[in-house]
Order: structure tokens, then sequence, then C-alpha cells
């Protein structure tokens, strides 16, 4: 199995989205380096909309991730609901 | 009233295809192989252009949304900059050399990049690419922007800075970078989306605004870091659209295939040798380092593309055989170019030096096949000699490779002690080049590589002199008149760190903030 | 140790980059004028482009319009990418609630029927008219001539994308997606929309950025917006139709706006030369009676037996505009 990640910048905005992240794919690690955390996980890692709109208590649209996303790995599938990240091998 | 129910609101999948599919349509008052004459002479068939899958589903509205928030955010920070003296807050003003090395090789091509995918949100014949190559294209130019007004600040203060555009098209170093846009422009839209779309965006990108912006934010320099990351946060959607592009193109017929391998061979090539300037500002470059070339090259190279080739295999893309070089080229070419620098520091628009004992141990720790075994006695000697007031400068041209035009500074797999030097010959005449993968991609277009504008070649046929200049007039010397050619600011904006304007004034500064007055 | 870097009043060593210093002189430069003089290279281009090998990759030849200086053609808006972001995002905030209240509160359903199958026949098929928009102005932002101009016509080629999927959303709101289905077919086959459909074609092959400049941003725009955006958005409001005018608010808008950009580059371009202003005057005594041509349909179905007057007026005022940018047409 091939790693996925996605990397954000570190900020008021992104630390329920990390939370939330770490939450929901209990086999993803966090990597911390100056202004930034990389999520690293093995074969996929899935963002939940409603497991971040709980932590922050307001409506959250996933294109909302784009504004402190740095990077990711993997092919993307995005709905309404999920973001979700995965190798195909 | 009529009966209409109250309409549901409609998915983002849904909404998407509504907004872009369907808003095109196959012409008949014009053939569409005029409406769309580039479609076709690479040699790329595509069958079904609705086959595309469009990853991110930006439409308009949304772009404008999150894109002025991120514009927005980033302007206030570089505003809180240039009020504060932002710029005295960094480690280190050696640090602001990689930034140089950043806006005259890196921002420049972003424009090119908005540039060419215009081009190719013009000329691919379907609605899905079209739109994402036109968002990267209005992307690019934002970052091309982002990156002189974050930059606009330290060039008021620092030199090596205030020419970047002329510098860029005609500084030996630099043509590295520009051969490397104008090679993927030149091409088709379909070689370029591999160029720029996979290799540039998915290898290089992540290499560069990754651990290198984080390493700006180690540094101090939060206005690098801000367009770094805000840019880096458009480059994810452009990496997608890049593989979405191969996986397309490898989808739609097989014949596709060997031509997509070519290119991917060829552009990983490419890519890797311009990479060897963004390892020389990680491991050289950077005062405080947050991790080697070698260990991002690990991360975001051979795992990142490891996954990205193991997921690629079962199409039939086969790993480029130059990568296998490269293994052990990531002890060796930070080291290397950096010794380079070091050496033409006289005609470079930045600043070089020898590192310190402290850091010579890091380079150690971090090489440790590596670095003590062929590179720091050497490096103690330049130092102690530059010490003792014999800063050593080279005064001969280096020879360039055909291909990537980094100078002749590689070394033979398997012999780090012996520069590596391949030949071919094309209508009589011979070609150097600095590696196999480099000989290989002449070898494969030699028509194209030998339009190749050399800077050091160029010189010695005396086109790199300020116009009037007479080079039999007596006391004539060429470096000089190049390097006025060059716009250089000779004795400020090349040379060591030690002694610079750049080092006095940062001091003098720091002292007034930090003195009582 | 306190550090306060604030204080430290220092004195720069120059106040912008050299090129800009070399056009401006040595002064603090707007983020316009950074962004955008002289970022395009210029000089020494490493191979022939394998499209086009006659031509370097960035040529001034891929016009017959000739400028000493191609920056002369700057945005009297002074667009930069943020600039132009951060305004287009706050007219479509406005868009948008719009929208919402109309979606939220069903108010398409009190447009009289008339009128919607108007709008429905009317403005939803000219989303395809808008992707041709898009795809001249992309091409004059790829070979077009100096960034003054190729930028603006780049976040050009964005709006019409938005405007395309604003007219979408009208077609959304007022019927659901089988108007758009309904509207491609008119688009296609039905004979309102062939002239225009013709037309558009025609365009997308011309090979002068320039002329494309003239045939879309001027002529075609100037003669389509007015009609729909003005007079038949004047038409739906005074009949009971404001649900679609709250939907068309963007356009009105961007138009005026993105005039006076297409006027200033007309103007400063035909005040260059003579050659440049005849070849100008031609394109426009050209491309006029073409798209008055394809509009006549439109306009009839819009307009019934008022059509041919409320060309007329269209043709005037546009006529004044191209005489207050210098032409002679
Ligand atoms: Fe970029
Ligand atoms: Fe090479």
């Amino acid at each position: 199995m091939s790693k996925v990640f996605i990397a954000f910048q570190l900020n008021e905005d992104t630390r329920p989205i990390i939370e939330a992240v770490l939450a929901d794919n209990p086999h993803a690690v966090a990597n911390e380096s100056p202004a930034m955390v990389k999520i690293d996980a093995e074969g996929q890692l899935v963002i939940k909309r409603n497991s971040i709109e709980e932590l922050i208590g307001r409506d959250f649209d996933l294109q909302e991730l784009q504004i402190n996303l740095i990077t990711i790995s993997g092919h993307l599938d995005e709905d309404d609901d999920e973001f979700k990240l995965s190798w195909l091998n | 009233m009529d009966m209409n129910v109250k309409k549901k609101k409609l998915g983002l999948k849904e909404k998407y295809a509504h907004m872009t599919r369907g808003l095109d349509w196959q012409t008949s008052y014009q053939p569409m192989e005029k409406v769309f004459p580039q479609a076709t002479f690479e040699g790329i068939k595509i069958h079904d252009w609705d086959k595309w899958e469009d990853p991110f589903r930006l439409t308009m509205d949304a772009y404008w949304k999150y894109q002025a928030e991120k514009e927005r955010k980033l302007y206030a920070v570089l505003d809180a900059f240039a009020q504060n003296n932002g710029h005295l807050g960094i480690t280190d003003a050696r640090y602001l050399n990689a930034v140089k090395l950043f806006l005259t090789g890196i921002s420049p091509l972003e424009y090119v990049a908005h540039r060419g995918f215009a081009a190719a949100g013009r000329n691919f014949p379907g609605v899905g690419p079209r739109v994402a190559c036109l968002m990267q294209s209005v992307d690019e130019i934002r970052h091309s922007q982002t990156q002189i007004h974050a930059i606009s600040n330290y060039n008021k203060h620092y030199d090596g800075f205030h020419d970047f555009k002329h510098m860029l098209e005609r500084v030996w170093y630099l043509s590295v970078p520009k051969s490397f846009f104008d090679d993927a422009f030149s091409a088709g839209p379909f070689e370029w989306m591999i160029a720029i779309g996979f290799s540039f965006e998915y290898v290089l990108t992540n290499l560069l605004f990754v651990p290198f912006m984080s390493g700006a934010a180690y540094n101090g320099d939060m206005a690098t870091v801000t367009f770094g990351f805000s840019a880096q946060s458009d480059e994810a959607r452009h990496m997608t659209l890049g593989l979405e592009c191969i996986k397309f193109m490898l989808e739609q017929d097989p014949d596709n295939l060997p031509i997509v391998q070519k290119w991917i061979d060829k552009w990983a090539w490419r890519g890797i040798r311009v990479l060897s300037l963004v390892g020389m500002m990680m491991d050289y470059m950077l005062p405080k380092r947050v991790m080697s070339w070698k260990e991002a090259w690990e991360i975001y190279f051979e795992q990142n593309g490891g996954a990205l080739f193991a997921d690629l295999a079962r199409y039939g893309i086969k790993v480029p055989e130059c990568l296998t070089q490269c293994t052990e080229d990531k002890e060796h070419i930070s080291h290397q170019a950096w010794a380079t620098f070091y050496q033409y520091g006289g005609a470079a628009a930045f600043h070089t030096w020898m590192p310190n004992d402290e850091e010579m141990d890091w380079l150690s720790a971090k090489y440790p096949n590596t670095f003590d075994k062929y590179y720091r006695a050497r490096f103690t000697y330049w130092r102690d000699e530059a010490e003792k007031g014999n800063r050593f400068y080279s005064n001969t041209l280096p020879m360039l490779c055909q291909v990537c035009q980094i100078p002749m500074l590689f070394t033979e797999p398997g012999d780090p002690t012996k520069i590596c030097y391949r030949e071919s010959e094309y209508e009589g005449e011979k070609y150097h080049t600095c590696s196999d993968g480099c000989k290989h991609i002449f070898d494969d277009e030699p028509e194209k590589y030998v339009q190749s504008w050399l800077p050091v070649h160029q010189i010695y046929q005396g086109n790199c002199f300020p116009d009037g200049t007479d080079p039999t007039a007596e006391g004539f010397d060429p470096l000089a008149a190049v390097l006025d050619w060059y716009h250089f600011n000779n004795g400020h904006d090349n040379l060591d760190f030690e002694g610079s304007r750049d080092q006095a004034n940062f001091a003098a500064w720091r002292g007034m903030a930090t003195k009582n007055t | 140790m306190e550090i306060d870097l604030r204080t430290v009043a220092i004195k720069p060593l120059r106040h912008t980059f050299d090129h800009i210093a070399r056009r401006f002189g040595d002064k603090p430069a707007s983020r316009y004028q950074e962004g955008t003089y002289d970022i395009q290279q210029t000089d020494i281009f490493h191979y022939r482009p394998m499209w086009e090998p006659e031509l370097q990759l960035f040529d001034k030849r891929r016009t017959k319009v000739q400028m000493k200086d191609w920056y002369a053609l700057k945005d009297p808006r002074q667009f930069y990418y943020g600039a132009w972001t951060i305004a287009r995002s706050r007219q479509q905030d406005a868009a948008e609630s719009s929208f919402d209240m109309i979606e939220e509160r069903g108010l398409a359903d009190i447009v009289p029927e008339e009128i919607k199958q108007t709008a429905l026949a009317v403005l939803v098929p000219l989303r395809h008219v808008e992707w041709g928009g898009n795809m001249g102005n992309s091409y004059i932002s790829a070979y077009g001539y100096g960034t003054a101009i190729t930028q603006p016509c780049l976040y050009h080629a964005m709006d019409h994308l938005a405007v395309a999927q604003y007219l979408t959303r009208i077609g959304l709101v007022l019927e659901g997606p089988e108007a758009l289905d309904t509207a491609k077919d008119a688009w296609m086959e039905a004979a309102m929309w062939q002239p225009m459909r013709q037309h558009v074609e025609n365009v997308l092959v011309v090979q002068d950025w320039f002329e494309i400049f003239v045939a879309q941003n001027l002529v075609l725009e100037g003669l389509t917006y007015p009609l729909i955006y003005d007079y038949l958005d004047g038409d739906f409001s005074a009949n009971g139709g404001t649900v679609i005018s709250m939907m068309t608010r963007f356009m009105g808008e961007w138009s005026t706006e993105t005039a006076k950009w297409v006027d200033a580059q007309i103007k400063v371009a035909a005040a260059e030369s003579a050659e440049n202003k005849t070849l100008i005057n031609d394109w426009v005594k050209q491309y006029r009676p073409l798209v008055l041509a394809a509009l006549a349909p439109i306009a009839q179905r819009a307009f019934g037996e008022q059509a041919e007057t409320v060309l007329a007026e269209v043709t005037a005022q546009f006529n004044a505009r191209c005489t207050k940018a210098g032409l002679t047409v």
C-alpha cells in the first residue's frame, strides 16, 4: 500500500480540521514542521464535512479546505460530504 | 401559480456538470480541426473528451470566493511585513540569497506557466480540461504577482533582486529554468501537460514549496512562507490536474502509452536537473534548516513519486530509467551545485559562502556517506583561504550541457570524483550533455536541442556585451562587460556574502532595532 | 532581548524594480505596475514553437496591429490578480444572495409565463456565446503580446465563463436541467440561433489576436450586451420579471465596467498610427453587419415588432461609442 497525504497551514482555522481528520482516520499520522502540518496515511484518507461541522459549530463547505491547504498526494474524490484521497493500487 | 415543486439543491458533482459540460459543441460551420488546430499533431488519440473526470469541481463563483479570501489574507501579511520592517526579522541575511534565486529563477516561470496554460486552455477540445487549464492559468499569474509583490519589499533593501526579468533571459544559470519552460511551451498541449502538470507540479513544486517554505518560516521570513503556502494551495489543484491528464491519455487509447512514457522519462529528468538548484538552496542557503535535501527528496520524490508510479503501473507505465541514478545523486548534487556556484560567485546575482563548522557538522550528519569523504576537505580549504584573503573565484567559463544547460558539474555514476560528459553528433557537429538522461533527450529530438541558446557559447561568440562594446580595445575586461550586459551591480549583487552590502546593511539595521536610541 | 523592528527608520536602496524604474522613475510603484509591466519575456527564446516554427514563443507578429510600446495598452481598472478576484468576489456575493433568495422563496414561480419563456429562449442559449467569448479571450491571453493586454484578457475569459454559469443557473432556476438541453438543441438546430452560431464559429478560427479583440470584445459584446442586459432586461423589469433582472445584475454591471477597458484599448491602439486605425475601422465595419444579422432573429424573438427599432438604437449607441474611441465607422 502506498501512502497518501495532505498538508495544511497551521493556524486557527485548521486546528479543528486537523483534529477531525485525525479522529476520522485512526491510521493517520500528523507530522508537524514550522508553519505546517502534514498528515500521512496508508492507502487512503477521508475528510468528513460532518465531523468538522461538529467541531466548529457551523456549516462547513469542504471546498473551504482549499484556503489553508498546502498539498495533497493521491487521487482525489470530492463530493458534498467527503474529501477522499486514495491510491488505487 | 404552477405546480412546480421547490427544486432540490443540486449536489456538487451534479451542479458542476451542469455548469460546465455542454457549454461546448461540435462545430459545423467551421471544421473542428480548424477550431482546435493543435489537438492532434503530437499523435495523442482522444476519442471521448467527456470521459474526463474533474477532480476539483470549482465553478467560477466558488473560485472567486475562496481565492479572494486567500488574497485578502496574503496581502494583509505582506502589508504588515512591509510596515513593520519584517525583513529584519529573518534569521540571517544569508537567507535572502535563496529568495533572490527564487525571484530570478522561479517567479518568471510562474508567468510563463500562466501563458502556457492559457494556450492549453484554448487548445484542448474538451470542456473539462479547458476549464481546469484556464483556472490554472489564472492561478499562475497570481503566483508570479504575489511573489513579485512579496519580494518587492526585499528589493527595496537588498541587492540582487532588482532586474529579474532581464536577468532571467540572459544570466548563465538562469537559462536552466528558462529553457525548461521554453522547452515545454514550444511543445504541443499534451506534452505541456506532462512537462508542467506532471513534472513541474508533481515532482518539483512539492519539493520547492513545502519543505523549502517551511524552511522560510523557520528562518523568520513570513512574507515568503505566506506566498509560498498560498501558492501551493493552488498547486494541489494543479498536481491533480496533471495526474488526471496522464490517466486520461492512457485510458483513451493504448497507442498513447509509448508517447506518454517517453514524455514522462524526458520531463522527470528535466525536472530533476532543475531541482539541483533547489537542493543547494535547502542545504546551503537556509541558515536554519528544517530537513536536508536528501530527506526532502526521499519523502516527496521517492515515497510520493513511488506511490504515483506504482499507481500508473496498471496502465503499463514504467519508472523512468534515469531515476535509478537519482538514488546515488541525492547524496551529491546539492554539494556539487553549491561548489560550482561558490567558484563562479563572481558571475552570480546572489552571494555565496562556505558553511561554518557547525553547518559542516550538520551536513556530515545528514550525508554520512558523502560529505566528509568528498566535499568537506575542499570546502574547508576554500574557507580557510578566504579567511586569509584569498577567496577563490574561477575565471574560466564552464561548459554547459546542451539540454539542461547546467555546467558540467555532475559526476559519473559510480565515481563521484570524475565529471560526467556525454557526446552526441548531429549533422556533423558534436554536442555535449551532462548525463545519460540528458543525452537521451538530445538524441531523441536533436533538431530541438541544437537550437539551445547556451549562455557560455554566446559569451565566447561575443553576443553578451552591451551595445557599442569594443572587445579589441586595450584593457577590455570581458567578464565586466558580460556582467554589465546582465545588468549586475558589480560588487553588490555578486561575490562572497562576507563583505557584501547586504551583510553590512542588515547588521546595521538590526543594530538600530536592538539598541536604545 | 526585546526587538522592536517597527521603530527603525531605514532609507531604502531603491523604491522599485529596475524595469519599473526605467518607465516611471525610481519611486514607489503600485501593485498593478509591479505585477504587470515588462514581466512577459521578450528576448532570447531557446526553441522555435513546434506549433508555429516561423515565429518565437512570444512574438509581435501575431497581429497586424503594431505598437511601439505594447504596455501603452494599460487597464484603466488596474486589475492585477488580487484586485480582480476581490472585485469579482464582491459582485459574486451580491449575485449569490439574489440567487439564494430566489431559490429559497421559490420566486421563479411568480415570473409571468411569457417572460419566463422569453428568458429561457433568449438568455439560456447565450451561454454558448459566452463560451465563444471565453475561447477568444483565452487565445489572446496565450498568443497576444505584452502583459498589459494579455492579463486582462484572461480575466475577461474567466468572466465569460462565469457569465455562462450564471446563465446556466437562470435555466436551472426557471425550469431545471431540461432548460439546458432545450437551449443546446436550439443553439445547434433552431433557425433563430444559426446565424449567431455561425458567426461565433467564424470568430473561433480567426488567427490575428487583435482582430479577435475587436470582433469579440468590441463588436459582438458591444452590440449584444446592451441589447440583452439593457433593453431586454428593461422589458423584463417593466413586465413583472424583476426576478430575472436580479439574476442578470452581474452581467449588466460587468459589461459597463469592461466596456470602459475595451474602449481604452481601442482608443490607444487606434491613436498609435494611421495603419492601426485603418485596420480597426475595417474590422469594425466588417464585423458589425455580421453581428447585427446574427442578432436580428434573436431580437425578433425578444422584442417582436419593436426589434428593428431596438437594434437601430443599440447600433447608434455603439457607433457613438466607436467615435468616442477615435474610430471612423
Ligand atoms: Fe504556480
Ligand atoms: Fe544535462
